[in-house]
């Protein structure tokens, strides 16, 4: 298996070593190719026949979204090792800072473009602010009151209505647009196809760029050993939430985005299931893996949406009597858990799984190996 | 000098035994003087709920560290198969009067409910559980949320997506007058029920082998491996119990309530685990206390006029509670266990 993957990649071997050298640029490469081949995939049998290329790039740019929340929360989890389950808090809070700001409801429409940054901002005060009394708490404690705040946030957004309408979210949040060349509309996907690629490619790099750094060496250090890191002289606090404020402020951009793109938000999208199907794709995709994890998150977003929905009709090819009686539209979610316990019993380490995991996951493996 | 320390350590430790119990009568003292009796007995009965769920919650991270995210979903099918073996196997639709065939039918009901839930959370824990045993941590964490994932929808998919109705075996205008209050009996059935059950419970940890077992096996797993306990047995009995609990719950909480739906798991789940986490988690007397003080925080806020509020107030109280006092109010564990 190995050796054929190590024959086909041999022409590529050149530009292999470039990109490894390059890789900022290699990512950009990469996610530019993906992003022109995936709507021409949309043309052609099987995916043609599911739905328009409009609604393809539409999902593709709100898989491209879920994928930018896990690798935010990757950072916290996969990087710093510590374990929150309330990620939609944030995404909400950059969500609604765009929609106070750009909306009707409050009459003011601030431009798209700085509110960008604004979420993010905003993101990281709040993941410093939940971060900083909770610095004490570890493993599942924290788990748990990340857990807390999670909740309180999207309930607060419900009921605190004069400020937030309440259930009805705020509607009618501004599109962007680039004054006098380009207005996003709600019937072209395409731009905000565009941005959110152009963004994810962006916050991909960062990560990485992050990861090498001495802040990411640090947050290596206190996942493998807390105690250990600390009298190496580790600031744990500044690692912590340096953790949390990148985990955070990535999910305050991204909910701007969302908000923008979907022109509306209600506290029903920033439950404790979107924390958890972030959570799910990245352990899914392979934590700690930047790569695995979008990878991951996007296309579980895309089975989910679309793959479990098409079922019926790919079913229906096969003609098989008895299956065709099912509608499998109903057991869309069961067949969901289904595939997420299946998964998680023949890969707990994930799809695709960070190396330094690999090395965790296989230490007989390796014994042998070197036996040799 | 030294009679004098003694003394004072007797003292000391009859003021530690007396303490938690005189504390929980002066809250509950408190708590009637504010509420007044009405409010008072709703919140004891919501607490009671919460408590029999909370026990499941615990037990399972006392044994094997796992924030069981099913568990919620596991009381909510608990009040579905309690449905569907008062209304189509027993055949009831309505209360009952007749006051012996009342309590045989709620004998049978509890038995047969708390029977088929123990046996989907063992065959829950064997399918999704015990195979990740010695995978990282959040392995076993994304298994229970598809698990819930498949059993809200599967409930779904047979009872639909709305409310069902549930026969209020005990009727409902039965009650009794304390101070000028007419209290129901139906309040009064749903707390001694789920007391006994917990008084049972404890008995069953502090007295029996298999409560040994259990209690060995959640401080260390290993050594108590060696020392002979049969360890998937143990953890598969604390599933056994912990579900059936919660299907105990599914029958208190349809009798009660009078309706259930799919999407009933979730919530109480949340609530559920934040009194486990309260009370001090692994602990089942502290799941029990925090279960009940969950429910009054709650009542106290609708009955203040801030209902809507309520789960913010129970959260957020969950968090002040983890940042100053982490190991809840009855547990005793540090470090990295929660």
């Amino acid at each position: 298996m190995s050796r054929i993957s190590t024959a086909l990649s041999a022409p590529f071997a050149p530009v292999r070593a470039y990109f490894r050298k390059h890789r900022s640029f290699g990512i950009f490469v990469g996610v530019a190719l993906l992003s022109i081949a995936l709507p021409l995939l949309t043309r052609v049998p099987p995916f043609d026949g599911i739905q328009s290329t409009n609604a393809w790039v539409n999902a593709f740019t709100t898989a491209a979204i879920y994928a930018m929340l896990a690798m935010g929360l990757n950072v916290v989890i996969g990087f710093a090792g510590l374990l929150d389950l309330g990620y939609a808090a944030f995404f909400a809070l950059g969500g609604y800072t765009y929609a106070f700001v750009a909306s009707p409801f409050t009459g003011v429409h601030l431009p798209f473009w700085p509110m960008l940054l604004a979420g993010g901002v905003v993101g990281a005060i709040f993941g410093v602010l939940l971060g900083a009394p909770t610095l004490r708490l570890r493993g599942d404690y924290l788990a748990i009151v990340t857990l807390g705040f999670g909740e309180i946030v999207p309930i607060t957004l419900m009921n605190a209505d004069k400020f937030t309408d309440g259930v009805n979210g705020i509607g009618g949040i501004d599109k962007p647009s680039i004054p006098g060349i380009l207005q996003f509309t709600l019937t072209n996907p395409w731009p905000m196809y565009g941005l959110v690629i152009a963004l994810f490619a962006l916050i991909m790099i960062m990560i990485y760029r992050l990861q090498d750094s001495r802040i990411g060496r640090t947050w290596d250090a206190i996942r493998e050993d807390e105690l250990a890191a600390e009298s190496s002289g580790v600031n744990i606090v500044i690692a912590k939430l340096q953790a949390f404020a990148v985990g955070a402020s990535i999910a305050g951009i991204v909910g701007v985005v969302n908000a923008a793109k979907i022109t509306i938000v209600t506290p029903d999208q920033f439950r404790f299931a979107v924390s958890i199907s972030v959570l799910a794709a990245v352990v899914l995709g392979g934590m700690g893996n930047t790569i695995g994890v979008a990878t991951g998150a996007f296309v579980i977003y895309l089975f989910q949406s679309i793959l479990l929905k098409q079922l019926n009709t790919l079913v229906e090819n096969f003609n098989i009597p008895v299956l065709n009686q099912i509608d499998f539209l109903e057991f869309q979610y069961v067949l969901y858990g289904i595939v997420l316990v299946l998964m998680m019993l023949k890969r707990p380490q994930g799809i695709f799984p960070a190396r330094r995991r690999m090395r965790e996951f296989a230490p007989l493996k390796i014994g042998k190996r070197g036996a040799k | 000098m030294a009679t004098a320390s003694v003394t004072s350590s007797t003292a000391g430790r009859l003021l530690g035994t007396v303490r938690l119990p005189l504390s929980i009568f002066a809250f509950l003292a408190l708590a009637l003087g504010v509420l007044g009796i009405d409010q008072f007995v709703n919140a004891m009965t919501l607490g009671a709920i919460y408590a029999l769920v909370a026990l499941g919650y615990t037990m399972v991270y006392g044994i094997i560290e796992l924030i069981n995210f099913a568990h919620g979903d596991v009381f909510m099918v608990g009040s579905f198969v309690a449905m569907f073996i008062s209304s189509s196997l027993l055949g009831n639709e309505g209360s009952i009067t007749n006051v012996p065939l009342l309590g045989v039918s709620v004998l049978v009901l509890f038995a047969l409910t708390i029977g088929v839930m123990a046996l989907l959370g063992a065959l829950i824990e064997r399918l999704a559980y015990r195979p990740l045993r010695r995978a990282p941590k959040l392995a076993p964490l994304i298994t229970a949320i598809g698990v819930s994932f498949i059993l809200q929808n599967l409930i779904q998919f047979f009872f639909g997506p709305t409310i069902v109705t549930v026969p209020q075996l005990v009727p409902i205008e039965w009650s009794i007058q304390i101070s000028g209050s007419r209290v129901p009996l139906l309040n009064l059935f749903v707390i001694a029920s789920s007391v006994i059950l917990m008084v049972a419970l404890q008995l069953f940890i502090s007295r029996t082998r298999t409560g040994r077992a259990m209690r060995t096996t959640s401080m260390d797993r290993d050594a108590s491996s060696l020392m002979g306990v049969n360890i998937n047995r143990t953890i598969m009995i604390t599933f056994l119990i912990g579900s059936g609990l919660a299907g105990a719950a599914g029958v208190v909480h349809g009798l009660y309530y009078g309706n259930t739906n799919y999407s009933l798991g979730f919530q109480s789940g949340l609530k559920a685990f934040t009194a486990a986490v309260l009370g001090g988690i692994g602990n089942t007397a502290g799941a029990a206390l925090g279960g009940f003080l969950i429910a009054f925080v709650e009542v106290g806020a609708s009955a203040f006029g801030y209902g809507r509020w309520g789960g913010a107030v129970v959260f957020s109280l969950l968090v002040i509670f983890l940042v100053f006092r982490p190991t809840g109010l009855l547990g005793s564990h540090t470090g990295d266990r929660a």
